[in-house]
């Protein structure tokens, strides 16, 4: 399948400052793409570069197979990290009018509009200037003024900062609901959570390279740190045990019983492990640890800068 | 191009609904009616009346005195003490004029009393009056008839003629300075206030980072056009509306007025009006008179290719600082280089109206950045038409290069942030954009 986005040695460059260092990558069509880097790694010019608010200095942009171009604005949707609307301006008047300007004629921008204005249960909003909203209820607007035009490809830039955890739900499941139907979503963010939570591919951009990339599973398989973590009723005599325990983690008592993880090596398998950990104590539960996004990204991006 | 009339609709339409421009719209025609009709209303308002009592020793004087509007003249006669007392204990506008002996060619020692310094205006009525008086003494003392003197005292007035190859015309030079540095000031006045409005319209965008949704939908060329045509009709719209209701509000009140100053008149000449006043009013009337020799409709075309042509090339470079900063204080700092020009083009416009058709003249009339204002106060004068056309042409030019230029500050200042901007920054954007 084409994919939704995909750029070829892609180049940007600020006077002496280069932005973004040859990147290549797709975005498949479907997934929900996060966009990892510490701040100034470039993700902001990447997405002013698909968003075309600014040009590559070389390199191209493929949507959907097709060169950039203009014709695609309005099948994009983007909601920035700085929040932005007109402050004296009604709500509803706003809205329709960043509608209009993505290519929607009256009556259809009025119909979405309406649509959201009663899904997201603001209908009392519509004539209220934005200086009186609350911060979450601005972001709220903003949200639909991102994603009014049905866009097929959504970038969302730290859609969740600024909202409380209610309406932070609210948002997930509309953002949710839009990839369901057939969006395609970048995400950027710091919120390793939220990657862990939604996202189906990451790319992780650091000092204007690319670092890391593809599919949420196979980065992290990639990261395996053959740890397991096994909880017993009873704590484990590791004088007679045949497998040497982690230091940091042997019998700790908790709510559960007691807790051991082990590092096995590539030559054996975790079933051997557990047999022989049914026969020492009764087994609670017993799982691969898998390393954090957190972690993957602390490792990465550290080793990156230790090594400059 | 639907995305720029999007813009251009919204810019004009917050703007014309705001109360501020409804107030503007309504008091700018009063302010203009008042600047009219004030002075000459105050010029028929009753003003307060000062009584002299003339104790006129010599005895010619009295009975010559002519009372007017706003001073009584009354002769008294008796001793100058209990008159002295009279006025000190009496109204504060009364006074005391004591005339002494006249004694062949030496003047008669005259003094006028008061509670306080008498106003310069009765003083100059009383020296004119006392003056004109001797005057006919001394003429008829001479042998000679006071009415001859009057019948050929002359008044001449030079009145100019404009050659061309259609023939002559009365000319104006009063009223052209009048018009030129009116419609001048105009263009300047309008440059200031609209410039400004787009540089802080773009401020708004840029600070409250609406920009970024924007420039995702609209290039940031169209958005900068868009704001300046959109802001460009709202000045138009204000002053046509500000044209119509002047016109009503001058009509009415300057019907209410004349109808006054006609009662005024009358009553004046019943009492005798003293001739200065009657002079004033026939330069007034050659003014209206050399107003209708004013070409209108060149008049009105020039002024709307500059008023359009230097409005939308300043407005460019307005934009542009404002694209480029954050706050006003940083604002203040571009603004200097931009409005410059402007300035020195109002200030020196005096210049250029004591010689319309000089060097200094041609210059600044053809210097885009200095034309809007110079040209205009120039064009009443009948400057050559090749020098009108050549400054039109020089302000196409000059309004698509600093369009051009402000468009590539624009673009990359709009989405700096938390960066001071400095001129070499500046310098850089243009080179690389």
């Amino acid at each position: 399948m084409t994919p939704s986005i995909e750029t070829r040695n892609l180049t940007k460059q600020y006077g002496q400052h280069r932005a973004l260092d040859n990147l290549s990558f797709s975005i498949p069509k479907g997934s929900v793409y996060g966009l990892l880097g510490p701040n100034g790694a470039g993700k902001t010019s990447l997405i002013r570069i698909i968003n075309q608010i600014t040009g590559p200095d070389s390199g191209e942009v493929f949507f959907e197979g097709q060169p950039l171009g203009p014709s695609h604005i309005a099948r994009i949707g983007y909601l920035p990290e700085e929040r932005g609307l007109y402050k004296k301006s009604k709500v509803g008047e706003q809205l329709l009018y960043f509608a209009r300007l993505k290519g929607l004629s009256q009556e259809e921008a009025l119909a979405r509009t309406k649509d959201w204005f009663i899904r997201l249960d603001i209908k009392e909003w519509w004539n209220k200037n934005v200086e009186e909203l609350s911060k979450g209820m601005a972001q709220k607007v903003q949200f639909i003024a991102s994603v009014i035009h049905n866009p097929e490809f959504i970038i969302l830039d730290e859609p969740f900062s600024g909202f409380d955890p209610v309406n932070s739900n609210i948002i997930r499941d509309e953002i949710l609901r839009l990839h369901s139907e057939g969006a395609t979503i970048l995400f950027s963010t710091h919120r390793m959570d939220t990657v862990e939570e939604l996202c189906s591919h990451i790319l992780l951009l650091d000092k204007s390279k690319m670092v890391l990339e593809g599919p949420v599973k196979q980065v992290r398989d990639e990261f395996k740190t053959h740890l397991f973590v096994a909880v017993t009723k009873a704590p484990i005599d590791f004088e007679k045990f045949p497998w040497e325990p982690n230091a940091e983690c042997m019998n700790l008592e908790g709510q559960d019983g007691y807790k051991s993880s082990f590092r096995i090596p590539e030559t054996r398998q975790s079933n051997e492990l557990v047999f022989d950990l049914i026969q020492a104590a009764d087994l609670v539960s017993f799982a691969e640890e898998l390393p954090s996004f957190h972690d993957i990204f602390v490792q990465v991006v550290g080793k990156n800068n230790l090594a400059l | 191009m639907s995305k720029i009339s999007l813009i251009i609709q919204r810019e004009y339409l917050i703007r014309v609904r705001k109360k501020s421009f409804l107030i503007m719209t309504i008091i700018g025609p009063i302010l203009f009616a008042a600047i009219m009709i004030l002075p000459a209303w105050l010029a028929t308002r009753e003003s307060t009346e000062n009584k002299v009592m003339v104790l006129d020793r010599s005895g010619l004087f009295a009975n010559k005195f002519q009372s007017s509007k706003s001073i009584l003249f009354e002769n008294v006669k008796g001793d100058e003490a209990s008159q002295k007392q009279q006025v000190l204990e009496g109204e504060e506008h009364n006074l005391l004029l004591v005339i002494g002996e006249v004694s062949g060619q030496n003047l008669p020692d005259i003094r006028l009393f008061g509670q306080s310094n008498p106003p310069l205006e009765v003083i100059s009525v009383v020296e004119k009056q006392i003056n004109g008086e001797l005057k006919k003494i001394r003429l008829k003392s001479s042998g000679i008839d006071p009415a001859l003197v009057e019948s050929i005292n002359p008044d001449v007035e030079v009145r100019t003629s404009v050659l061309s190859e259609e023939g002559e015309k009365d000319g104006g030079s009063l009223a052209a300075t009048i018009v030129g540095y009116g419609a001048g000031f105009l263009i300047y006045m309008f440059i200031f206030l609209y410039g400004s409005q787009i540089m802080m319209s773009v401020m708004e965008e840029k600070t409250s980072r609406v920009v970024e949704i924007l420039v995702s939908s609209v290039k940031p060329f169209e958005l900068m056009l868009g704001k300046i045509v959109g802001v460009a009709l709202v000045g138009l719209t204000q002053f046509l509306l500000w044209v119509v209701l002047s016109f009503a509000v001058s009509t009415a009140a300057g019907k209410l007025f004349l109808d006054k100053s006609k009662i005024q008149t009358e009553t004046q000449a019943s009492v005798g009006k003293p001739d200065i006043e009657t002079k004033a009013e026939s330069k007034g009337m050659a003014m209206i008179s050399e107003l209708k020799n004013v070409d209108i409709l060149k008049l009105s075309l020039c002024f709307v290719v500059y008023f359009l042509g230097g409005y939308l090339m300043y407005s460019a470079l307005f934009a542009a600082v404002g694209s480029a900063v954050e706050s006003q204080q940083e604002a203040q700092q571009f603004m200097m280089p931009v409005t410059i020009p402007i300035i020195l083009s109002i200030v020196l416009a005096q210049f250029v109206i004591k010689d319309p058709h000089g060097s200094l003249a041609f210059w600044l009339s053809v210097f885009p950045l200095t034309s809007p204002v110079i040209m205009m106060v120039r064009v009443p004068f009948e400057p050559p038409v090749w020098q009108i056309i050549l400054s039109m042409l020089m302000l196409v030019a000059g309004f698509l290069g600093t369009t051009w230029l402000a468009g590539k500050v624009f673009r990359v200042g709009i989405l700096m942030y938390g960066k001071k901007v400095t001129w070499t920054e500046i310098a850089k954007w243009l080179k690389n954009g």
